[in-house]
This record gives C-alpha cells, sequence and structure tokens, in this order.
C-alpha cells in the first residue's frame, strides 16, 4: 500500500494506474446502466405521458 | 371533526385569504409543490433506468459521510488513528467519500449526456454543479483534517497554490483548526442544503423527459401537419 504507483504517460496526459481503472471502471458502469434491464419495469398502457 | 351541514373549505380556497408575507409563501409552495410532487409514489416509465439510480446511491454515500463524520468529531484524531474501531470508522467516512464522488460523477455524466437542463431546469443543474463545486472543497479540506503525513504533505503544497489565488489571506491549509471547523461544521451543513434543494428542484419541476430521436423537425415532409 505504500509503495509508488505506476503511471501511465500519453503525450501530456499523465495518470497513475489506480486512477486510470477508476475512470475505466466509472465509463463501464455508465455503459452497463444504460444497457442493463431494470427489474420489475412493465410498460403500462396509462403510464405514458401522463400530466403530472 | 366535519360534520355534513359544516363542510370544511377546500384547501385552495384556503390558500387564497390572507395578504401578508406568510400567505404569499404558503401559495408559492403549494403551487409548486404540491405533496403528490413532492412524495410521488409512481414515475413516468422512462425512469425505470439504473441511470436514474446513480444520483440516489450519491445521496446515500453522502448520508454515510456524514453518519461517520459525526462519530469521528465525537473523539478526535487520537481516536480515529489509534484505536481498531477508530480506523474502521475513519475508513467508512474515506470510503463512502469515494463513493460519493464516484457516482456523483456517474450522476453528472448520465443528466449530461440527457440534457438534463431542458425544460427550466437550468437552475437545478446549476445548483448540482455548485454542489459539486462545495464536495471538491469538503474533500480537500477532509484530508487536510487527517492528521496524518498525507495531510501535512497536501496542505504545505497547496499554501502556495491558494496563495497564488490570493485567497491565502482568510484560507490558509496550514491552520488545523480553521480547516477542521470548516469542514466538519460549513461546508457539511452547506451541501446538505444544496442536495436538499437540488432533490426539491427535480420534485417540482419532474424528471426531465428523453430526447426523442425521431422527434420531426419543423420543416420535414413526412410530419403528420405537413401531411394533412
Amino acid at each position: 500500500m505504500d509503495a509508488s504507483a505506476t503511471y501511465l504517460q500519453v503525450g501530456f496526459i499523465l495518470i497513475s494506474v489506480p486512477n486510470a481503472l477508476v475512470i475505466v471502471g466509472m465509463i463501464v458502469l455508465l455503459i452497463a446502466a444504460v444497457l442493463a434491464p431494470f427489474p420489475g419495469h412493465h410498460r403500462v398502457q396509462d403510464d405514458d405521458d401522463q400530466p403530472d | 371533526m366535519t360534520s355534513q351541514t359544516d363542510p370544511p373549505e377546500p384547501a385552495t380556497q384556503k390558500a387564497e385569504t390572507g395578504s401578508n408575507w406568510t400567505a404569499a409563501i404558503r401559495r408559492a409552495v403549494e403551487h409548486r409543490l404540491p405533496w403528490d410532487n413532492l412524495l410521488p409514489d409512481r414515475q413516468p416509465f422512462f425512469v425505470g433506468s439504473w441511470v436514474y439510480v446513480f444520483g440516489v446511491v450519491a445521496i446515500t454515500s453522502l448520508v454515510w459521510v456524514i453518519g461517520s463524520g459525526v462519530v469521528l468529531a465525537f473523539f478526535g484524531p487520537s481516536w480515529w488513528h489509534v484505536s481498531g474501531i477508530g480506523r474502521f470508522v475513519n475508513s467508512i467516512h474515506f470510503w463512502s467519500v469515494q463513493l460519493l464522488f464516484v457516482f456523483a460523477v456517474l450522476h453528472l455524466w448520465g443528466q449530461y449526456f440527457m440534457a438534463s437542463w431542458r425544460d427550466g431546469r437550468a437552475t437545478t443543474w446549476v445548483v448540482g454543479v455548485v454542489i459539486f463545486l462545495a464536495a471538491l472543497v469538503t474533500g480537500f479540506t477532509g484530508y487536510i483534517a487527517q492528521q496524518n503525513l498525507d495531510a501535512q504533505w497536501i496542505a504545505v503544497n497547496a499554501k502556495d497554490a491558494i496563495n497564488a489565488t490570493g485567497a491565502g489571506a482568510f484560507f490558509n491549509p496550514l491552520d488545523f483548526g480553521q480547516i477542521y471547523g470548516i469542514h466538519v461544521m460549513l461546508l457539511p451543513i452547506g451541501v446538505t442544503v444544496l442536495v436538499v434543494l437540488h432533490v426539491l428542484q427535480v420534485r417540482m419541476r419532474g424528471v426531465v423527459k428523453p430526447i426523442e430521436p425521431d422527434a420531426p423537425k419543423p420543416g420535414d415532409a413526412a410530419t403528420p401537419s405537413s401531411a394533412t
């Protein structure tokens, strides 16, 4: 835990591997949230576009 | 208790009476935030998506941050660095903050790609941005308030940057008392109030509708209005 992190460098972009992994994980999570079906989500005819 | 011969006044009729500022506030609240909007038991069809869960998870993380922070404030640095339970609560505080930022940013990404500032929701978006900035400052003061080598290193290096902005005269990272007070009192209250306001704004205007990919544009030949 006390060891220095490994860094990735692409041009002027410098980022540690742990930080890069967190960001990649967040992107994967966002894509999964968009694509994954939501449990108990059934379209009901009178649910749509009802004024609040 | 009411009788059939003496029906109660409708709420709307009551709200119209009175001309002082109390009545004006009551009318405004009743108009903008009726109970059905404040505590809805149904949501539109498009809200059934995991993307809408990110904001709730961020708020849940904030509850854990504040709860663990209250415990840490009671017992102090000598407890959270030395005792086993103190380290455990300190870790809960730290990792709750990590989750708060991860899910706050996911919430931001989700709302950005949905353009959630549409249809009169610009102030909701702006309040969200202010919450994010306030949370960043809270996280910064929290790192300094750790009372360890990390905190000293961050404070010593940050002072030059803050001095360069001109804010160093009244915001000194090397002043533990000032930073700790801001971290445990001023910023948590500010963030909490803004989060409550943010949720109320969402409840007032409802969740923004998704962008329709096939929405007819004015001038399109195939639009129903132009076909008739």
